[in-house]
């Protein structure tokens, strides 16, 4: 048990996928601070296991750190006392209290056009579709 | 070093000239260190050992920047975003807009880095220059004006890969000055229980702040290095391989936008290689250009996608 290799997603929002490709069909989502258990790798994709449950998945390993990420109960934006270089503390440093700060000295800035910019997102089946009408023949296990 | 004054940040990104005025001596392009080190150790112009000294130096300055979180690249890259929508307007086209981002988001599938805190996003300028932007995290901006030096979506492709490269190898964060993110750990490391209190939060904002102009700086008006100019063009070439675009769309691009481009212009005249030498640096990567027959379905939608542009 004690051998077991943890690692952590890094990112906001991500996905188990059943196979190593972005256009693998969805097992399920993980989020920013979730601790995964490392299975095996292949080219970039990370095997990994829920703890506790009995879901396996595959992740692009960019969305995994060896740190551990402590988030506080109630609010992922308030950092901790910092202990190590194996923890990455959520919500440390540049955050959502300095860009609120940063906001309020700078109020020309336009962060609701970036806010919206953000929603912009394409799904994958609709990427799918576009690669195979653009006869895109892509290699390396991204179909 | 002393933090910025408010007033003084706000100059910055004023009208006219942004940045253009406020120029620091460390200013100088410390990501050039390694490379010219290695490259001047080779040639005789230093001894190996000092090279070397150089070289670890070089790699300590690097792995700061590495301590950077994606969390805190995401609201740097925010941040950086927000700037350059003051001072240029978005291009309020959504069909144009969610195809690029249909291209864009493939490629960034295609990228070493896919996978960032916020995830890519990319937007049209309303604006003739020929320019684009990556800001950390993945919010990449692209204007009006190199859209048009684009004639397929394979070069279309080539340049939003550009673009994903710089995100990819993390050029925007790079550009920080060193002592700020050192700065920055100092008060991360002392205790705070819950949020930061007033005086660290201020300081940290400042921190921010002085961050985020290191970046605009090199971005709008300095430029990045030819070497990581040279890195973002491999990184497309391979991208646009992997997804199974044509590589050569890339050369196309960039022999349209060297008749183009105007030598006092603020755009990619002034802050990137220009045009020929980047075909001459790029061409070992492509290789021998292979039959490029661009599909019929391929031409058409970036036609009716782009024609309004």
């Amino acid at each position: 048990m004690g051998s077991e290799r943890m690692m952590s997603i890094q990112i906001k929002n991500g996905q188990l996928r059943k196979t190593p490709s972005f256009l693998g069909q969805n097992i399920c989502s993980v989020s920013y601070g979730d601790q995964v258990r490392f299975l095996s790798e292949e080219a970039g994709w990370i095997k990994v296991a829920l703890p506790g449950k009995k879901i396996e998945g595959w992740i692009h390993h960019s969305a995994l750190t060896e740190k551990k990420i402590v988030i506080q109960k109630g609010t992922s934006q308030v950092p901790q006392k910092a202990s190590g270089e194996e923890l990455a503390l959520a919500g440390k440093g540049f955050n959502k209290q300095v860009e609120d700060q940063f906001r309020a000295r700078n109020r020309n800035m336009n962060f609701a056009l970036i806010d919206e910019m953000e929603k912009r997102v394409v799904s994958p089946g609709e990427i799918k579709a576009f690669i195979n009408e653009g006869r895109l023949n892509p290699r390396g296990g991204l179909l | 070093m002393k933090p910025m004054n408010r007033r003084r940040f706000l100059g910055l990104i004023g009208k006219g000239s942004v940045f253009g005025f406020y120029c620091l001596p460390w200013l100088s392009g410390c990501q050039s260190i390694g490379p010219i080190s290695t490259a001047a150790s080779k040639v005789g112009v230093l001894d190996p050992k000092k090279a070397q000294a150089i070289v670890k130096t070089s790699q300590a300055i690097a792995k700061t920047f590495e301590d950077i979180t994606p969390e805190q690249e995401y609201y740097i890259g925010r941040t950086i975003g927000a700037m350059i929508l003051t001072k240029y307007k978005p291009y309020n086209n959504a069909n144009a807009n969610r195809y690029i981002n249909l291209v864009g988001q493939t490629l960034a599938m295609a990228s070493n880095r896919p996978e960032t805190f916020g995830g890519y996003h990319f937007l049209i300028l309303d604006s003739s220059e020929i320019n684009a932007f990556a800001a950390p995290g993945g919010f990449i901006f692209i204007a009006r004006g190199l859209l048009k030096c684009c004639r397929s979506e394979d070069s279309l492709a080539a340049v939003l890969a550009h673009e994903v490269g710089h995100v990819q190898e993390k050029h925007g964060l790079k550009a920080i000055e060193n002592s700020r993110v050192t700065s920055a750990l100092t008060i991360l490391g002392a205790e705070t229980a819950k949020a930061y209190g007033g005086a660290d939060l201020a300081r940290l904002t400042d921190i921010f702040e002085e961050s985020i102009s290191d970046i605009f700086k090199t971005m709008v008006t300095r430029g990045y290095s030819r070497s990581q100019e040279q890195d973002a063009d491999k990184a497309s070439v391979n991208i646009l391989k992997t997804v199974g675009y044509s590589p050569q769309g890339l050369v196309d691009m960039l022999k349209i936008m060297e008749k183009t481009l105007k030598p006092e212009g603020h755009d990619f005249a002034k802050t990137h290689p220009s045009p020929g030498s980047r075909i001459k640096d790029i061409q070992d990567e492509i290789g021998k250009p292979a039959e490029n027959v661009i599909p019929e379905i391929r031409k058409s939608r970036f036609t009716s996608h782009l024609h309004s542009i």
